[in-house]
């Protein structure tokens, strides 16, 4: 029942126009490879474009199949649905059409019941029938969940977030329904460390965190101005201007997408990784995971089948700074002690051979 | 009335005046106005210019207004009534091509402020049923909140005013000169209407972008949206002057609408700045170029310059200039202050207030009705109207369309309680003054810190009160964030005299706006309690003394919970920090070598 169309308000803004902050491009795309390293979390000032890059990766993926009317996206090719939704189990389902990958805004202030879903109000109230009218989640499901201002949200709806993201399965047991449907979906949070901490619990659940600042240098800012000026101008002809190159973008995350599950882990790399956690104390094994999960999509994103130290580099960052134990007097960022320790364990120089 | 301050009062409405018709010119563009001003004759002639000049559809978007309301959702009152779903249209979808006024817009609650601030950035806002409806439109956002350190939280919510292009603060100006000016308008609407029709084909040269986003870059106003802003500001200014090209002119009214009131800090070279006398001045900044020193300004920090070096920095020097004039109060003074006030947490005090209504765990239901926050308890609601079945037509015995429904009634409806866990703030008044020695500041501020590590898991927030010398300062309002908490307490100074009946109600004042925003205010104050400054300002152990009594029996009055730690090197009975806490119905703990650690256990034991 999803009638969104923002093709016809006003075309999206190119992925690849978008101008420097190759860090959270990268993060993205890994993410979209793999969904099963949980999402990033984009910490940073406001106004660079995090939401516009969500938006534009989504617009780029291609397009996924469903049918119309199903409110929980569910997937054709996975034959009997997985719950009970009612457009899909009818006895002549309508024809299953490409639409494309969705991505949800978790608004500010949002309530719990346009989160999970709730009784249908309407039909309850005038037919006398008792329905689930789904909410965010189940309209995410094989997309985006976007959430702005992450460090702000009211702690029982992290909570249901949590579960639903982790275990990809929305439970509903509420004003009388119950029932589960799936809910797999990559999220993005964004938000600016200056105004709240989120709690470590939920820092850990986030597969990558990247940095995002305003650009410093006076000439990646003006192209900003120019290239935005220009597509409002005429946004037709900036979207076929760059359509070459997004198209080339999307051609790589689908091949990564069918290529990731092949790429070989050699130890030397599972050792690193290993050293890595141990000189940074991070919490858990997640981090370990995580970083080897990236490391290997950032590897099937530009073709090769086996991961080398290089991949372990540019996935140690976003995957580790936000999984370190915060000691209140030290005075070093953790971007600065990841990279310190990327230095030490992985040689400082490009080329330099891992130790041991 | 000299001449002198009426040139640069007029000089500041014909600003204000220029904004009013640049919005009228692009109001999607520039996304809206933020008028920070006081209710006034001077804030209702800037409104009723605006509204003159846009000659277009206007909505008044009130403070109350709440999310349901903005997007549109079930209209339940026309669904009940007819039996078949009826929605409202979402007044955002409404303002779609108008122009929307907001009075005391810093009272608009989170909720609002999420969609509100959705709907500039896209043009469009969600409807019912998943559908997208076009909302473009100008926000007029009317402030009347006032700035200062104490008062945090009564400012515009910072994902809207960034949102809008436009910046101006109107101060009341005599009404004889306001009817005079009024007289004289600089603006049509024939001319608004002629310039939204140039705009389009106004051309931007690669210098005059060079010249804004420099000019922004050195003031410190970040944000790839202030570029834009002002770029589009400009192009409206000159489409409005009938320009083909955008000029000097209009940068420099760019750089003072847009630019300057959002700088964070002086540009380098402030010779520059002292070539005007004084910082207010006319838009006419061809003089100035020729006048400035050779631009050794293209060597520091990224001074990017087009094909011509030397008349880019002129222009970005111009742009800076005119800034300069509007810079936000008080930069001169305290930078660290406008970045505190800037990056405030964006749940004002009003907005925390309502905070209590649809978060939170539900319990139970009340009779109310549905709607901003509120959410229907559908089988309360069904359990109320069962009984009057019969009575009102439904049920078995009815015949026809009545048959089988259960009428419901608007006194039927159910509506959620819920119930959030309350959250602490800790206030430590700390005394920072020469008597207690040096490392007392040390040890309160690692101990602020160590607090603020381990309250993530409780939710709770620290704030800092300072006093030293004549006064007592807010040094951190209530955060939880342990990275503005670092910032702040790295740059505390200590020395000078013991203001402890400031203090004491300074930490008062604090720990109130924190329960009237539905917190638990806990009160710790850090001292040796050798006060020697009154409430007055003035020396004197004795008043300074009988203040700081006064000052603690006040806050007994509250029932405030309190901790008194005692910092003087060496503890004898009857210490005047002890007559301190037992004025304040405090515990009393005497610590001779305070130590971060220790403060933080006895702050924990506290509750």
């Amino acid at each position: 029942m999803d009638k969104t169309s923002t093709a016809t308000i006003k075309p999206l803004y190119p992925f690849s126009a978008i101008v420097g902050q190759a860090e959270m491009k990268a993060a993205f795309l890994i993410a979209a490879v793999d969904p099963s390293i949980g999402g990033v979390l984009a910490f940073g000032d406001r106004g660079t474009g995090k939401s516009t890059a969500v938006r534009s990766l989504a617009a780029l993926l291609p397009p996924i199949e469903s049918r119309p009317g199903c409110p929980y996206n569910c997937d054709p090719a996975r034959g009997a649905p997985d719950v009970a939704c009612s457009a899909c189990a009818a006895g002549n389902p309508p024809e299953p059409a490409l639409r494309p990958t969705p991505v949800v805004d978790l608004p500010l202030g949002a309530t719990e019941d346009r989160v999970v879903g709730a009784l249908d109000l309407e039909r309850a109230l005038v037919k006398g029938e008792k329905a689930f009218q789904p909410g965010l989640l189940a309209r995410a499901h094989r997309g985006f969940l976007y959430i702005d201002e992450v460090n702000l949200l009211e702690d029982h709806l992290i909570d249901v977030l949590l579960d639903a993201a982790a275990s990809g399965e929305n439970v509903v047991e509420r004003e009388g329904l119950s029932l589960r449907h799936p809910c797999r979906f990559v999220l993005v949070g964004s938000g600016n460390p200056e105004e709240g901490e989120l709690r470590p619990q939920l820092l850990d659940r986030f597969g990558l965190s990247v940095t995002v600042r305003t650009p410093a240098a006076v000439a990646e800012r003006i192209e900003v101005v120019r290239r935005r000026d220009a597509f409002e101008r005429d946004p037709e002809a900036f979207c076929a201007a760059w359509a070459e190159e997004d198209a080339a973008t999307a051609a790589r995350i689908v091949a990564a997408r069918a290529l990731v599950r092949e790429v070989a882990t050699p130890d030397a790399a599972l050792e690193a990784i290993a050293r890595l956690c141990v000189a940074l104390g991070a919490d858990g094994l997640r981090g370990e995971l995580t970083c080897m999960r990236a490391a290997r999509a950032a590897a099937a994103l530009e073709g090769r089948v086996a991961i080398d130290l290089e991949d372990v580099r540019r996935a140690a960052g976003p995957a580790l700074s936000h999984r370190l134990r915060r000691d209140p007097l030290d005075e070093a960022g953790s971007e600065a002690r990841v990279a310190r320790a990327v230095a030490e364990v992985l040689g400082g120089a490009e080329g330099a051979p891992t130790r041991g | 009335m000299s001449p002198a301050p009426d040139a640069a009062a007029e000089a500041r409405w014909r600003d204000a005046e220029a904004a009013a018709a640049l919005l009228a010119v692009d109001p999607v563009g520039l996304g809206g106005v933020w008028l920070r001003a006081r209710v006034g004759p001077t804030r209702a002639l800037w409104v009723e210019t605006a509204r003159r000049l846009w000659g277009g559809p206007v909505r008044r978007l009130p403070a109350t207004i709440g999310a349901e309301r903005l997007l549109g959702a079930l209209d339940l009152a026309a669904t009940l009534r007819e039996g078949a779903p009826r929605f409202s249209r979402g007044f955002l979808a409404e303002c779609d091509g108008a122009l929307a006024i907001a009075p005391m817009a810093e009272r608009l609650e989170p909720g609002a402020v999420g969609p509100i601030a959705a709907a500039l950035d896209r043009g469009s806002a969600p409807g019912a049923e998943g559908s997208v409806a076009p909302a473009r439109f100008g926000l007029i956002a009317l402030d009347e909140g006032e700035a200062g350190a104490g008062e945090e939280g009564e400012r515009l919510a910072p994902a809207l005013s960034e949102r809008l292009g436009l910046w101006v603060a109107l101060s009341e100006c005599p009404v004889r000169s306001q009817a005079e000016w009024a007289a004289r308008p600089v603006w049509s609407a024939d001319q608004v209407r002629d310039a939204r029709a140039r705009l389009a084909s106004v051309a931007v040269s690669a210098e005059a972008l060079s010249a804004l986003i420099e000019g922004a870059a050195r003031l410190g106003a970040d944000g790839a949206r202030t570029d834009l802003f002002a770029l589009r500001a400009a192009r409206a200014s000159a489409a409005l002057g009938g320009r083909e090209a955008i000029s000097a002119e209009d940068l420099a009214l760019a750089g003072r609408l847009t630019i300057g009131p959002r700088a964070t800090r002086l540009p380098e070279q402030e010779d520059r700045l002292e070539q005007e006398d004084g910082s207010e001045e006319e838009a006419a900044p061809e003089e100035t170029p020729p006048d400035a020193p050779p631009p050794d300004a293209s060597s520091d920090d990224a001074g990017q310059a087009e094909t011509e070096p030397h008349e880019v920095d002129a222009m970005a020097d111009a742009v800076i200039e005119a800034a300069a004039a509007r810079l936000p109060e008080g930069l001169l003074q305290g930078l660290s202050e406008i970045a505190r006030s800037r990056s405030s947490a964006p749940a004002g005090a009003s907005g925390a207030r309502r905070a209590g209504r649809g978060r939170g765990r539900a319990v139970g239901a009340v009779p109310g009705r549905p709607g901003d926050g509120a959410r229907l308890d559908l089988l309360a609601t069904l359990r109320a109207a069962v009984p009057w079945r019969m009575l009102r037509g439904g049920g078995a015995a009815a015949s026809g369309a009545g048959r089988g429904r259960l009428p419901v009634r608007m006194d039927d409806l159910r509506i959620v309680r819920t119930e959030q866990k309350a959250e602490t703030v800790i206030v430590f008044a700390v005394d920072a003054s020469g008597s207690t020695a040096l490392n007392r500041l040390g040890e309160a501020k690692g101990a602020v810190e160590l607090l603020l590590a381990e309250s993530y898991a409780r939710r709770d927030q620290v704030a800092l009160v300072c006093f030293r010398g004549a006064r007592a300062e807010l040094a951190l309002p209530p955060t939880r964030s342990l990275t503005r908490a670092k910032r702040l307490l790295s740059g505390l100074p200590g020395g000078g005299g013991t203001p402890l009946a400031s203090g004491v109600d300074l930490a008062r004042a604090v720990a109130e706006q924190a329960r009237r925003a539905g917190r638990t205010p806990t009160l710790v104050v850090l001292t040796d309690g050798q006060a020697n400054v009154a409430r007055s300002g003035l020396g004197g152990r004795v008043e300074a003394m009988e203040d700081a009594l006064s000052a603690a029996r006040a806050t007994a009055a509250t029932g405030l919970k309190a901790l008194v730690i005692d910092a003087s090197p060496r503890i004898r009975p009857g210490a005047p920090a002890e007559a301190l806490a037992a004025a304040m119905g405090a515990r009393y703990l005497p610590l001779p070598r305070a130590e971060a650690r220790a403060v933080t256990a006895a702050v924990r034991a506290l509750d």
